[in-house]
């Protein structure tokens, strides 16, 4: 009973095939549209390549002190390569923020350098510095928030140490010593040191050249490496997005193929098929086959494209990314026998597949990387096979690991594949009224 | 040739067909008549495999089939009271797909298709997508799709409904043709004068019983003392009406 019979089998891919290919609509989903949207995800979610400088994150500063210390933070972040700076009113600034025009503005209110200069040295009040927000950029904010810590050290210590205005500022501290509320041995080691600062600003004016600048500066610079495939690869958010739209459509490819068995059943086709000498294993596989065939189509030809027109390469193992395609393709399809075994009628089947289809590929990260989810998110979404498929192909590609890589995610594929044909098979309805 | 014993079926409480038996011989035309609902589609079902009768058994020249896949059901040719066709594909892809079901491939298959088609005056249209077909031309090549296999026994669900009186007296002339070749043939029909025309014997089915089987002549001398009556000679439909009463089904 249980036997596989090529003639019926190879009859069943080859109609299923014609009927897939002379319904252009079913053709045209399959083909252009993931590529449409793989394009546009790709081009959102491209890594900056390494030619061109990055983004730069636009920020207004409003100074209200005017005094030599804010100056020099703005002149600070205006150089900074990281931002594009403009300077206005507050109000404009609110304004345009709220607007969603610019990420954040930095006020620095009167009275700022001052006080932070003298915040430095002794435990008096810190002044505050705004920074008013756009919510929906808190990525690029926490950017901001990191940046100006930077800039606000280095200008705050370097006019301390170096500056007219440091100096005022050490010797009214100088003068104020007396009167702090510390102990006596604590004074002495504050005047030690203060009058250590005004030994140097008397050298720094005598020789100029002598010291150097002054301040706090960062004490690291950073060197940053994308780990992908290679030093000289870079990130290609195209290799991502064509994955991840493959996988979406090849579902919906698959689905429809599980809503085609619905029709035929309803057109009747199911009785010939039953009535003729056919075993149930090869009906089935007939089915699983084709749909193989065409979700491994619809992936390739996505990627195709984007290893023409926009340079995706397998970066990692070819005969693994052949595997975890294949697989992939396998657990579509039998995910297409499962909504032929668990759908009622072609219309609800439809509803509620496109809805569980959505899902998935956006849980498995097919739209946006997974990293960007919560942690305790991206374990919960391993039990969605997009997500292992996702993987697999991503680090078939642009991670550029080898064979290894590529165990897991087939494994897991096949996994799904085994227990979606296992379900179908039980549930299948094999009378035909 | 094919023999009904006691076939019943239910659908939860409804029982669809109650104790049915009868014999189709070889060279014979048996129509199967019944209003609707009376279970003349689940009978065919069970007969060609499709479902699992509660009770009783299909014997295919003598022998019970075992399973899905018994040589015998090749004995068997299905015409659905659905238009089973794959209306995106052309007649000639429909009857590849249908002949391959039964193993055929090659010449063979080409010749099998070769006659069907020719057998129903649709040898022209064979490159042409069925979804270009007439309501007429598709009932034909649902029959042929049923011929392919050369089956003894042919299994014809309403094979002629929505079809104009041309097509109509083709696929009779059709059924003649295989009933000369020796095919046992079940007509399911509700149009009297169909049956009047071709069957040998008669089985008319009501709520899933049988209430009469009996040759034509022999179904119209039984209630024909009744209705003579009026002078009017008792046709198929009045005995039909007699034994299955007036109230609307359904
Ligand atoms: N799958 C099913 N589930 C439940 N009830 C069914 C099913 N198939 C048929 N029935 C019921 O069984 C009865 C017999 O149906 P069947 O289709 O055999 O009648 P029929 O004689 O072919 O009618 P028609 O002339 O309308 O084709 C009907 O009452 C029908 O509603
Ligand atoms: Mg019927």
């Amino acid at each position: 009973m249980a036997f596989i019979q090529v003639i019926p089998l190879w009859a069943m891919v080859r109609k299923d095939l014609q009927i897939f290919f002379s319904d252009r609509r079913a053709v045209i989903m399959s083909f252009a549209v993931p590529i449409a949207i793989a394009s546009f995800f790709g081009s959102i979610f491209s890594g900056p390549s390494r030619t061109t400088e990055p983004a730069k994150i636009s920020i207004i500063v409003v100074d209200q002190d005017q005094g030599t210390i804010s100056k020099s933070i703005t002149d600070g972040l205006q150089h900074d390569k990281n931002f594009k700076v403009t300077t206005t009113t507050l109000e404009q600034a609110r304004d345009t923020v709220r607007r969603g025009r610019t990420a954040a503005a930095i006020v620095i209110p009167t009275g700022f350098g001052d006080a932070a200069g003298l915040a430095l040295f002794s435990r008096r009040e810190k002044p505050q510095l705004d920074v008013v927000f756009d919510p929906s950029r808190s990525t690029e904010v926490a950017m901001v928030r990191g940046i100006l810590t930077q800039h606000v050290m280095e200008a705050v210590s370097k006019e301390m140490f170096a500056g007219p205005r440091g100096r005022q500022l050490v010797d009214e501290t100088l003068n104020s010593v007396d009167s702090m509320p510390m102990p006596e041995d604590r004074k002495k080691l504050l005047r030690d040191m203060l009058g250590s600062v005004q030994s140097f600003y008397q050298q720094n004016q005598a020789d100029p050249n002598a010291g150097s600048g002054g301040g706090l500066t960062m004490p690291y610079t950073v060197r940053e490496e994308p780990m992908t495939a290679g030093s000289n690869i870079a990130y290609n958010g195209y290799a991502h997005s064509f994955a991840g739209m493959g996988i979406q459509f090849l579902l919906f490819a698959m689905a429809n193929l599980g809503i085609e068995v619905l029709l035929e059943r309803q057109r009747g086709l199911w009785k010939r098929l039953r009535s003729a000498p056919v075993s149930r294993v090869t009906l089935l596989a007939g089915k699983t086959l084709s749909g193989t065939i065409v979700a491994l189509m619809t992936l390739w030809v996505s990627f195709g494209f984007a290893m023409i027109v926009f340079g995706v390469r397998i970066q990692g193992s070819l005969l693994g990314f052949i595997g975890v395609s294949v697989a992939c393709a396998l657990m579509a399809a039998t995910f297409g026998l499962l909504v032929a075994a668990l759908g009622n009628t072609p219309a609800t089947a439809r509803g509620v597949t496109t809805f569980a289809i959505l899902i998935m590929v956006m849980l498995g990260g097919a739209w946006v990387p997974t990293f960007i989810f919560p942690a305790w998110l991206q374990q919960a979404t391993l039990v969605v096979p997009p997500r292992w498929a996702v993987d697999g192909l991503d680090a078939m590609t642009w991670r550029g690991i080898g064979l290894s890589g590529a165990v897991g995610p087939v494994l897991a594929l096949l996994g799904f594949a085994a227990l979606f044909g296992t379900i179908a098979a039980a549930r299948f309805r094999w009378e035909e009224a | 040739m094919l023999e009904i014993k006691h076939l019943r079926k239910s659908f939860g409480s409804l029982v669809a067909v109650d104790d049915v038996s009868f014999v189709v011989n070889a060279g014979q035309l048996v129509g199967l008549l019944g209003p609707n609902g009376a279970g003349k589609t689940t009978t065919v079902s069970m007969i060609a495999g499709l479902l699992t009768p509660d009770h009783g058994e299909v014997l295919v020249g003598g022998q019970r089939l075992a399973g899905d896949t018994d040589p015998a059901k090749r004995r068997i040719g299905l015409v659905p009271q659905d238009l089973a066709l794959y209306d995106e594909l052309t007649a000639r892809d429909n009857l590849r797909f249908f002949g391959a079901l039964y193993n055929l491939t090659g010449r063979a298959l080409d010749e099998a298709i070769g006659a069907a088609m020719h057998l129903v005056e649709l040898s022209d249209r064979i490159k042409d997508r069925v979804k270009t077909f007439s309501g007429g031309m598709k009932r034909r090549l649902n029959l042929a799709a049923g011929l392919l296999h050369d089956p003894d026994i042919l299994l014809l669900d309403e094979p002629t409904v929505g079809v104009d009186p041309q097509s109509r007296n083709a696929i009779f002339d059709n059924l003649e043709t295989l009933k000369r070749r020796g095919k046992a043939l079940l007509y399911t029909t509700h149009y009297m004068e169909e049956a009047e025309r071709l069957a040998d014997r008669i089985v008319v089915i009501d709520h899933g019983k049988v209430v009469a089987d009996d040759t034509v002549a022999g179904l119209q001398s039984r209630v024909a003392p009744v209705e003579d009556i009026g002078g009017v000679r008792a046709n198929l439909e009045t005995v039909f009406l007699t034994l299955t009463g007036r109230s609307l089904r359904d």
